[in-house]
């Protein structure tokens, strides 16, 4: 029981060295899905001994030590199948002590692991599995629990994500600066996947999966520090903290939903805002502004905001009209509208939600409803309003928010 | 996101079944076991129940003290679930195909059944921030 306090930092550490160790071995043996088995099991070791038997001096070079035995193992049960030839180059592999030198390398194998967990190729699904797994340090069984499926199909749908990445012969190697744009901005969008389903589960049941959350803002904030420069990047970062920050106002003790106007302000994070603008204003003066940092800007002038009567809602307006001109997402044309509500009044953001009536991504999306009844409520039609919140109420599939439009129908129902 | 496949028979579906040869039944049986096992090896797996035949079905309500009062007639058009699978999937054209595969389980002579399977949404607490 001694060992009990050891725990919660063994674990932090084991994490953090996850992506150091597999870099070190992938481009030792080249074979990213045994390699990846390998550093799982010496964690998994790690995690056993350590407690008991306190640290090793050099954790990282002992993680590596194991996962270069298991690695030998691995190809030697292999290479009897295929014959010996290969013993040799296992034998050096296993003596050869672990490269210390390539330290300074761990952030661009972070990196280089990165994009391969979160390679076109793959499922989003897929991508986020083998992120959490291999650079996140997470065990099979906590992404299962996570994602509410048997760890049986976890297993499963990791070990199938390796082999699409061993079939598709991607080398561990930085990609080409041309084509490093693209892949990084896949590796931004699986980062942000994983916020999301942290974030967007709220009641008491999935507390657990608000752990994801953080560990998306971990990855993309190591992401940062790689590449400072990259505005997007950091943009989503400061995205994930401004709006990570309202967490705890976000929904009742009960697990109700709360929106953002009603919202027990003195319960958001202010540091975490303050760092999400401080790190928002190095980054706008630098030049280029995505679409990441555009949110992050709309959310930090919502969370600036010490009423929600203070929103200053023509500047959100001007962010949404830029974020509309860089991306035809329909979600965001909704979210353009209920902006030009507040500015304009309910009856021009009415009229621009007809225009998405015929959009085919957004026609049958329960958002569209909700949104509709929001303004219409607005606009003072309150029988049409309820109709729209019982519409979304029926179309959407997340549970606390068909409970919460159902109450928004119900409060003007009377 | 996950799907429930619900596969769906009337009491008549059920006696038809009963009536299939050893072979039919067999090739069947077959392919809900090699069906059950793809699902897993792709990934998509999270839960699967075969039910009891209707049979036995009791329609159930609280009685004004709690106690249950059980109700077993049922019209003849009624449909009973026979079965599920639950799958955690990408977007719903995924569990759309899914779903098709199984409904072309083979019957009798081994021509597929085409019996159809219901596709619901099961809640979650996932909501895409939309971006």
């Amino acid at each position: 029981m001694t060992a009990q306090p050891l725990e919660l930092p063994i674990e932090h550490m084991l994490r953090e060295l996850t992506p150091q160790v597999l870099g070190l071995v992938v481009r030792r043996f080249r074979d990213f899905a045994a390699a990846e088995d390998a550093v799982q099991e010496a964690s998994f070791a790690a995690a056993m001994q350590w407690p008991r038997e306190g640290l090793p001096e050099n954790p990282r070079a002992w993680l590596t030590q194991v996962a270069y035995r298991r690695m030998a193992d691995h190809i030697r049960s292999e290479s009897a199948r295929r014959r010996r030839e290969n013993e040799a180059a296992i034998e050096m592999g296993q003596l050869a002590p672990p490269v210390e030198a390539a330290r300074e390398s761990d952030q661009d194998d972070t990196l280089i692991l990165l994009f391969m967990c979160c390679h076109p190729a793959l499922t989003p699904a897929s991508a986020i599995a083998l992120t959490l797994r291999a650079v996140g340090g997470l065990t099979t069984a906590e992404i299962a629990h996570a994602f509410l499926v048997p760890e049986a199909t976890m297993a499963q749908r990791i070990s199938r994500a390796k082999q699409s990445i061993k079939d598709s012969g991607i080398p561990f190697e930085m990609p080409t600066s041309e084509e490093r744009v693209q892949r990084l901005r896949a590796v931004l969008h699986v980062l942000y996947l994983i916020f999301n389903e942290g974030y967007t589960s709220s009641s008491g049941r999935d507390l657990r999966r608000a752990d994801l959350s953080k560990e998306a803002m971990r990855l993309t904030w190591i992401v940062h520090q790689v590449q400072p420069d990259d505005t997007e990047v950091a943009g989503l970062l400061a995205l994930m903290l401004l709006t990570d920050a309202r967490r705890l106002a976000r929904t009742s003790a009960a697990g109700e939903l709360i929106p953002l106007a009603q919202q027990e302000r003195a319960l958001w994070d202010r540091q975490q805002i303050a760092e999400g603008v401080a790190l928002l204003s190095t980054t706008l003066p630098k030049g280029s502004v995505g679409p990441y940092q555009l949110q992050a800007a709309i959310s930090a002038v919502h969370d600036e905001a010490s009423r929600a009567e203070d929103t200053d809602w023509p500047q959100i307006l001007a962010l949404y009209e830029l974020l509309r001109r860089m991306s035809d997402n329909p979600i965001v044309a909704l979210n353009h509208a209920i902006a030009t509500a507040m500015v304009h009044g309910a009856t021009k953001g009415l009229e621009l939600l007809d225009a998405l009536k015929d959009d085919a991504r957004v026609a049958e999306h329960h958002r569209l409803d909700a949104v509709r009844a929001h303004l219409l409520e607005l606009a003072g039609d309150l029988e049409a309003a309820v109709r729209h919140y019982r519409a979304a109420a029926a179309k959407t599939a997340n549970w606390p928010e068909r409970n919460y439009l159902l109450s928004q129908a119900a409060r003007l129902s009377g | 996101m996950k799907y429930i496949l619900m596969m769906n028979g009337t009491k008549a579906n059920f006696a038809e079944y009963a009536k299939w040869s050893k072979k039919d039944m067999e090739a069947n049986v077959a392919f809900m076991r090699s069906f059950s096992k793809q699902l897993k090896d792709e990934g998509v797996f999270v839960a699967t129940e075969g039910l009891g035949w209707p049979d036995q079905a009791k329609l159930v309500r609280a009685g004004k003290d709690g106690a249950p009062i059980t109700d077993g007639v049922f019209p003849e058009s009624k449909e009973f679930l026979a079965g599920y699978w639950i799958v955690d999937v990408d977007n719903p054209e995924q569990a759309y195909k899914i779903a098709a595969r199984v409904s072309g389980a083979p019957g009798p002579g081994g021509v597929p059944g085409n019996m159809p399977i219901e596709v619901r949404q099961v809640l979650g607490s996932h909501s895409d921030l939309g971006l």
